[in-house]
C-alpha cells in the first residue's frame, strides 16, 4: 500500500514557474510545460501540476470543479452532494492521454456548476463563500473525494509524476489561457500523492510553492478557527487558505498580505527605512496577524482571477527570478525556465526577500 | 572541443566535458544544466547560455567564462581556478569557497561568499561589479569579497544583514556610505591606501575582464569590513 504523507519521511527541492500576458492574450499550455521541463532536476517525479487562467471562456460564468475520486462510490456520493447544491451545467471526465510515467490515476472528473438559487438564498452566504464551504465540506466529509480546483474560468491539473509528463497526460497543449503557473515537486518529508501535488486551490486562488513551512502548525491552528480544514496532508495547503482568508474575507490587498506572511523583522521595521505611517501599519499587521507569519524557506507563485503574485520568504532562502518582455511577465525558480520560452527578455531581475511582484491584467 | 549542449542533460554534458582530453572547451546552447565543470582541473571552459546551479562546484584549477547570466551557487566549495561571468549571478555565489577567484560583471544575489574560508596559501576572492542582496559574507571565515557597486542607484550596493556571523577575511564595499545595521561583531572603517593594496590586483583583473578603469575605481571611497574579535557572534534567527 502507498504510504501517505506523514507516514514516511523523504528528504527534499521543488521548481515553480509562471507567466501572464497583461493584455490577456491566451497562450497555449504547452509553453508552461516547456518552461518547467528545464528545471527537471529540481523535482523527483513525485508531483507535478499546473494552473491555467482564462481556459474555459465558454463556461466562464460557472465554477469549474476538478475532482479526484478514489472510488466510484465516492463519485456517486459527491455527485449527490453536487446535485443538492448546484445546477450542474456540464460534467465529464477530464480528457487525459495514457502516459507510461503516469500510473495509478484516480478517477478525474470535471463539473461546471452554478449554485442553486434557493440553496444559496437559504444559506444567507455570498456566492463565493457558499462555493468555498461546499468545497471544504466535500474534502472533509466525503471519503476518497478531493476537489482540487474550484474557480471560474480557470483550472488546476496535477498528478504524481514529473511536471512535463503531467502536462502531456492532461493534454495541456489543448488549452489556452492568459496566465499559467507550474510546479515540479520534490516532496519534503513525504512520499507524494495525487491530492498533495501542487497547485493547491480554493476558488480562483492557487499556490505553487518551493520550500518548507516551519510555522505550519501555528498557521493551521489559526486558519482552522475560520472554518478551513487542512486535510490534504501537506504544508502548502495552508498558504492557499491564508490568501483566501486575507484577500477574499478580510479584503486586504496583495501588497498588504505580503507584509503579513513575509513580515519584515522587528529590527528592520525599527531601522529607519520606513516612514512613520508605514511603520505603524507593519507593526499593526505583525500584532494582529502574528499567527499568519509564514516562516521557513519559501518561494511561491499565487494565481488569482486576473493576475499572478510571486513572493519569497523574508530571508530569501529559496530562489526566484522575474523577467519582462512586452506585455508578458515571467516568474520562475531559475532563469533557464524563463529563457527557454523567452530567450530575449527585456529585463531580468531577482526580487528581494519579502518583496512581492504583483502583476494584473491591464483591464482589471 | 565544441559542444552543443541542447541535446544533453547535466550528467551527459559533464561527462563529455570532464572526459575530454582537450583543454579548451566551448559549450553553447546551455539552458540550466547543473554542475558544469564540476571538479575540473587544467581546462578552459567557455559557456554560452544560462548555466544551471552550482556552476564550477569543487572547481580545481580550471577557468570558466560565462557569456550570459549564471544562476545560484556558482563556485560552490571551489578549490582553485577562476569563474568569470559576463552578466549577473544568483544567490550563494562562492558558497563555502576554499580558493580561486570569481569575477561577476553585474549583480549578485543573496548570501554572496557564505561560509568562504582560507587556509595557508588557499585564499578565495570574489569580485562583484554591481550590487548584491542581503547576507553578504554570511559566516565568512576567510578570503576577500569586493563589491564595486558600478551602476548601483542605491546609496549602498549591499543589502541588509551584511556580515552576519562573519569571523574571518575581508569585505570591501565601494561607496560613500557604510552598510546599515552591521552586527556588533563586524568592524567597519574607511579603507586606507594601504588597505586598498590588498584588493588592487583583483580590481585590476576585474577591469581587464570587463573593460573598466581600475585607477578610477580604486580612487573611490571603499569601506573595509573585518571581524571584531572582541565581540562574540550574536544569534540572528532567534531574536527575530
Amino acid at each position: 500500500m502507498l504510504e501517505k504523507e506523514g507516514q514516511i519521511r523523504i528528504p527534499s527541492g521543488c521548481a515553480i514557474s509562471g507567466f501572464i500576458s497583461r493584455d490577456g492574450k491566451r497562450i497555449c499550455g504547452d509553453r508552461i510545460v516547456k518552461s518547467i521541463s528545464y528545471m527537471h532536476d529540481r523535482s523527483n517525479g513525485l508531483g507535478g501540476g499546473f494552473a491555467g487562467y482564462g481556459i474555459y471562456p465558454e463556461y466562464k460564468e460557472q465554477y469549474a470543479f476538478h475532482i479526484f475520486y478514489d472510488s466510484n462510490d465516492a463519485r456517486v456520493e459527491t455527485e449527490r452532494f453536487l446535485d443538492r447544491h448546484f445546477d450542474v451545467v456540464n460534467l465529464s471526465r477530464i480528457p487525459t492521454r495514457k502516459h507510461p510515467n503516469i500510473t495509478n490515476e484516480p478517477l478525474i472528473w470535471r463539473y461546471f456548476l452554478t449554485p442553486l438559487p434557493t440553496k444559496l438564498a437559504s444559506s444567507q452566504l455570498d456566492e463565493r463563500e457558499f462555493v468555498a464551504q461546499c468545497v471544504i465540506n466535500i474534502n472533509d466529509r466525503i471519503h476518497g473525494s478531493y476537489v482540487f480546483s474550484s474557480g471560474k474560468n480557470m483550472g488546476v491539473f496535477k498528478a504524481v509524476g514529473f511536471p512535463e509528463d503531467v502536462g502531456e497526460f492532461y493534454r495541456l497543449d489543448e488549452y489556452a489561457g492568459y496566465a499559467w503557473t507550474a510546479h515540479g515537486r520534490y516532496p519534503t518529508n513525504t512520499p507524494g500523492w495525487w491530492g498533495g501535488a501542487h497547485p493547491f486551490a480554493l476558488l480562483d486562488y492557487t499556490i505553487v510553492h518551493n520550500g518548507e513551512i516551519s510555522s505550519y502548525d501555528a498557521n493551521r491552528r489559526y486558519i482552522e478557527m475560520y472554518g478551513y480544514k487542512c486535510n490534504l496532508l501537506t504544508d502548502t495547503e495552508v498558504i492557499t487558505y491564508i490568501f483566501d482568508f486575507l484577500n477574499r474575507k478580510q479584503k486586504l490587498s496583495f501588497e498588504d498580505i505580503a507584509k503579513i506572511i513575509a513580515a519584515p523583522f522587528w529590527t528592520e521595521i525599527d531601522s529607519g527605512k520606513y516612514s512613520e505611517s508605514e511603520k505603524k501599519k507593519l507593526k499593526y499587521f505583525r500584532n494582529v496577524f502574528s499567527s499568519l507569519l509564514v516562516t521557513g524557506p519559501f518561494s511561491i507563485i499565487l494565481g488569482f482571477d486576473g493576475g499572478l503574485m510571486a513572493l519569497n520568504d523574508r530571508l530569501k532562502l529559496r530562489s526566484m527570478v522575474a523577467a519582462e518582455k512586452d506585455d508578458m511577465v515571467y516568474l520562475a525558480s531559475e532563469e533557464c525556465a524563463i529563457r527557454a520560452i523567452c530567450p530575449d527578455a527585456d529585463k531580468v531581475w531577482s526580487p528581494r526577500g519579502g518583496e512581492p511582484i504583483i502583476v494584473t491584467l491591464n483591464d482589471k | 572541443m565544441v559542444i552543443n549542449a541542447e541535446e544533453y542533460d547535466y550528467y551527459e554534458l559533464n561527462r563529455i566535458i570532464t572526459g575530454s582530453d582537450d583543454t579548451d572547451i566551448d559549450v553553447s546552447g546551455v539552458m540550466g544544466q547543473r554542475y558544469i565543470g564540476c571538479g575540473a582541473s587544467n581546462k578552459s571552459i567557455t559557456v554560452h547560455g544560462i548555466p544551471g546551479n552550482a556552476l564550477g562546484a569543487y572547481l580545481d584549477g580550471s577557468t570558466i567564462t560565462v557569456y550570459g547570466n549564471a544562476q545560484d551557487a556558482i563556485g560552490d566549495t571551489m578549490n582553485g581556478g577562476e569563474i568569470i561571468v559576463h552578466g549577473n549571478c544568483g544567490d550563494t555565489t562562492g558558497y563555502a569557497m576554499r580558493s580561486g577567484k570569481i569575477y561577476v560583471k553585474g549583480n549578485a544575489g543573496y548570501r554572496v561568499g557564505i561560509h568562504m574560508k582560507e587556509y595557508k596559501e588557499l585564499y578565495p576572492k570574489i569580485i562583484i561589479g554591481g550590487s548584491v542582496g542581503d547576507f553578504l559574507g554570511e559566516y565568512q571565515a576567510g578570503g576577500i569579497i569586493v563589491v564595486l557597486g558600478i551602476g548601483c542607484e542605491a546609496s549602498v550596493p549591499v543589502g541588509s544583514f551584511c556580515g552576519t556571523g562573519m569571523h574571518g577575511g575581508y569585505i570591501f564595499i565601494r561607496g560613500d556610505e557604510p552598510p546599515r545595521g552591521l552586527p556588533v561583531q563586524v568592524c567597519c572603517e574607511t579603507a586606507t591606501d594601504e588597505d586598498k593594496k590588498i584588493i588592487k590586483e583583483y580590481v585590476e583583473e576585474f577591469c581587464t575582464h570587463f573593460g573598466y578603469d581600475a585607477k578610477e575605481l580604486l580612487a573611490s571611497r571603499f569601506f573595509k569590513l573585518t571581524p571584531n574579535t572582541a565581540s562574540p557572534y550574536k544569534q540572528l534567527y532567534t531574536n527575530n
